[in-house]
């Protein structure tokens, strides 16, 4: 008779995580621009333990709209609770999935790089990303690329041979093809 | 204020008043609008007033306090709506606009605290706005799946001019989506060719006034029907088809049909850990179809085979009428053998001892009180006695807390519950802990006449913790013992209502009677015996059919 409220918990949560599987979800929405909104948004994921990877807010086309793409991991039913969730936000007028391969998907990163020892090389290894040199010094430059998140993330560890003072990216940004 | 919620059809609101919503009682006084607010001693019982009313009447309930520690009292009532999903609107007061953020006197951020616990809460930042965010949230709290709207009022929205008024909307709301005819149809017949079928009410089909349909569904098709907490009194518990509430303090037949069951239909209902048990045995042999007019709580807990989302009352017309065309199955085996299951768990054990078995008082409360009586309940064993042993036939006349269990709930709710239904008998079975915690509302009955009879289960213990302690942590009984709990019925005296003290079995009903009869609150302080549990009952973790206890014939069930 050791079956106590502790036991109770931990048999729901490995029965409900079987699909443990976890992938990537970009989950955009449209938002009444109202105080608090993002509190809102952001407290409902806590409450409920979604792990929130990058969160881009921003004003749209629409008066009093604006637009919030999340992007985080998580298994099956977690995106399923989480998408329904947010659903029921009476701030949140619309939902959208960016699956992958039907959404152009970016991320804006600026690099505070080292180019004390080779501007040159600096500049080839930008060109090779096709990102933008937008200011250099004698000790460092700053570097923006805009790409997919995957594409940042090698980019940035080719910036890591030549010393990175700072790094900013700005989330994940995403529109639907359709 | 009060016009714009005499608009929105507010008859009553509860509450307590303050310095920043002295305006807003100014405006009472020189104009109510025909609505009666009531004055109570704590606002935790203004919330749970609000929700008694909402859930006896199907209205919101309204209420009211000050800014600060006034709006703070009211969080675990409005979290006890969020939970059972009852309508209330809250209204608190606030600071000036021109002092929030300012850490000024009485000022806490309402809009936060309370944004995990509501539906949705607004901050009124002009008068202009006060009647169409009125409006807007009375529609919200009631529509798709109810719960509790938090509104915000800085002193200045309330007192200050209406210059430009925010005009209304018109609320054809967002309209509950309704699965589609192939869903129905495969429901209804997946439902009636079942070998082993079961109706599983939540408190969605009271919330939707869907108890006659889900009764003609069970009846015509002889389909058992068990209830959860929430949905008791959803379908007449004296019904032979009624297998009574599932659960950890539920019938063994009830739980014994979740588990043996081949196609449960479940409306209404979220599948919370008190119900499933561990979750690996539950439903293990059965199809699951789920109704819920939530998405979120489709696929929550329990996976579903199919699930049809939309309002109860809408599923279970469609079912129906989808029904009638399709040739049912004609066996009786299973609902005869769960109606003798169900009668089983009947019990009929000679409770006249003394000191009182707890079971006694509410098989004495079943003879007592009539069919459209409400009965409220705290929270804790004597809640679980209500539950498992108070017959009730008739929707919205069983309130309790369920998700949250939040002890102190059924006093006030039960002065709520008087209000929406003055003609009826309230019944307030209560802990003297649960009752302990909102006691002073006695002066609310006492001050604004109103009568409501509650029925202290006097252990002097917080008696289910107690249980868990003897049962779970052997008999370490720390910090659960109350000692000397305070003569109820002096108690009583002292706010000048009525009082009776209960020692003997025999002299139970004639209280009931006395109190019942009385024209004003009379607090029945009934001793029973200390260390009773409430059993039958499973252990949390374990299998729901794993049930100990008395009323668990054993025979029966393991034998086929």
């Amino acid at each position: 008779m050791k079956c106590l409220e502790t036991a109770c918990l931990k048999d729901i949560s490995t029965a409900i995580r079987m699909s443990e599987e976890k992938r990537k979800h970009i989950v955009g929405m449209l938002v009444k621009d109202e105080p608090g909104v993002l509190a809102k948004i952001s407290g409902l994921f806590t409450r409920r333990g979604f792990n929130i990877d990058t969160i881009v807010v921003g004003k749209t086309n629409l008066k009093g709209i604006s637009h919030i793409v999340i992007s985080l991991q998580g298994d099956e039913r977690t995106i399923e609770q989480l998408d329904k969730q947010v659903a029921k936000l009476e701030d949140v007028v619309k939902l959208a999935d960016f699956k992958e391969e039907e959404s152009i998907v970016r991320e804006h990163c600026l690099l505070k790089i080292n180019s004390a020892e080779s501007i040159q090389k600096l500049e080839k290894a930008c060109k090779k990303h096709n990102a933008s040199i937008l200011h250099t010094n004698h000790k460092f430059a700053i570097v923006e690329l805009v790409e997919e998140p995957e594409k940042i993330d090698a980019f940035v560890q080719e910036m890591a041979a030549f010393g990175i003072k700072e790094l900013s990216r700005s989330g994940i940004n995403a529109l639907k093809k359709e | 204020m009060w016009k714009a919620l005499q608009e929105q059809g507010v008859k009553h609101s509860f509450g307590l008043t303050g310095g920043s919503v002295i305006p807003l009682f100014d405006e009472y006084f020189k104009d109510n609008c025909g609505i009666r607010h009531i004055p109570v001693r704590h606002e935790q019982g203004a919330a749970h007033a609000a929700e008694g009313y909402a859930r006896a009447s199907g209205k919101a309930g309204v209420c009211i306090a000050t800014s600060g520690p006034g709006a703070t009292n009211l969080v675990t009532g409005i979290m006890t709506a969020f939970m059972d999903s009852s309508p209330i609107v809250a209204l608190g007061g606030q600071v000036p606009t021109s002092l929030i953020g300012n850490d000024a006197f009485q000022e806490s951020d309402m809009i936060g605290i309370t944004f995990p616990i509501t539906k949705h809460n607004y901050q009124v930042r002009s008068p202009n706005r006060v009647r169409a965010i009125v409006q807007k949230a009375f529609n919200l709290a009631s529509s798709g799946r109810p719960g509790p709207v938090y509104i915000d009022l800085p002193k200045d929205a309330l007192a200050g001019k209406v210059e430009k008024e925010e005009s209304l909307e018109s609320m054809n709301g967002k309209k509950n989506q309704t699965a589609g005819f192939e869903e129905l149809k495969k429901a209804a017949e997946l439902l009636l060719n079942a070998e082993r079928p079961v109706l599983l009410i939540g408190g969605g089909v009271i919330l939707a006034n869907a108890s006659k349909e889900a009764e003609e569904l069970a009846l015509k098709y002889n389909i058992p029907v068990t209830t959860t907490l929430m949905g008791k009194s959803a379908f007449p518990e004296t019904h032979p088809l009624s297998l009574g509430m599932l659960g950890m303090h539920g019938r063994k037949a009830a739980n014994y049909a979740m588990v043996n069951s081949d196609v449960v239909f479940a409306v209404g209902c979220r599948f919370n850990d008190r119900i499933t048990g561990k979750l690996q045995t539950f439903l293990q042999n059965a199809t699951l179809i789920h109704t819920d007019v939530d998405a979120a709580e489709i696929n929550k807990n329990v996976k579903s085979q199919l699930s049809l989302r939309g309002d109860a009352k809408q599923v279970l017309k469609e079912v129906l009428k989808i029904a009638e065309k399709i040739t049912a199955r004609k066996s009786n085996e299973w609902s005869e053998k769960m109606k003798k299951l169900a009668r089983e768990c009947e019990c009929n054990i000679n409770l006249s001892s003394n000191p009182i078995d707890p079971r006694k008082v509410i098989f004495e409360i079943n003879k007592a009180i009539k069919e459209e009586d409400i009965v409220t309940t705290g929270v804790g064993q004597h809640q679980m006695f209500a539950a498992h042993f108070l017959k009730r036939t008739k929707p919205r006349t069983f309130i309790s807390s369920g998700g949250a269990g939040t002890m102190g709930f059924g006093f006030p709710a039960a002065i709520g519950a008087k209000l929406a239904k003055p003609e009826s008998e309230v019944l307030n079975i209560d802990g003297d802990g649960s009752f302990g915690m909102v006691v002073q509302e006695l002066g609310t009955c006492k001050a604004e006449s109103i009568k409501v009879t509650p029925v202290i289960f006097n252990n002097s213990y917080l008696g289910m913790v107690r249980q868990w302690i003897e049962l779970f942590y052997e008999k370490r009984y720390s910090a659960v013992c109350l000692g000397a709990s305070p003569d109820f019925a002096k108690l009583a005296e002292a706010y000048c209502v009525k009082g009776i003290t209960v020692e003997r079995h025999s002299e139970i009903q004639p209280a009931l009677q006395q109190a019942l009869k009385n024209d004003e609150t009379t607090v029945l302080n009934v001793l029973i015996a200390q260390e009773s549990n409430i059993v039958p009952m499973f252990a949390a973790g374990t299998s729901i059919n794993e049930m100990f206890g008395d009323c668990v014939p054993k025979g029966y069930f393991n034998g086929d």
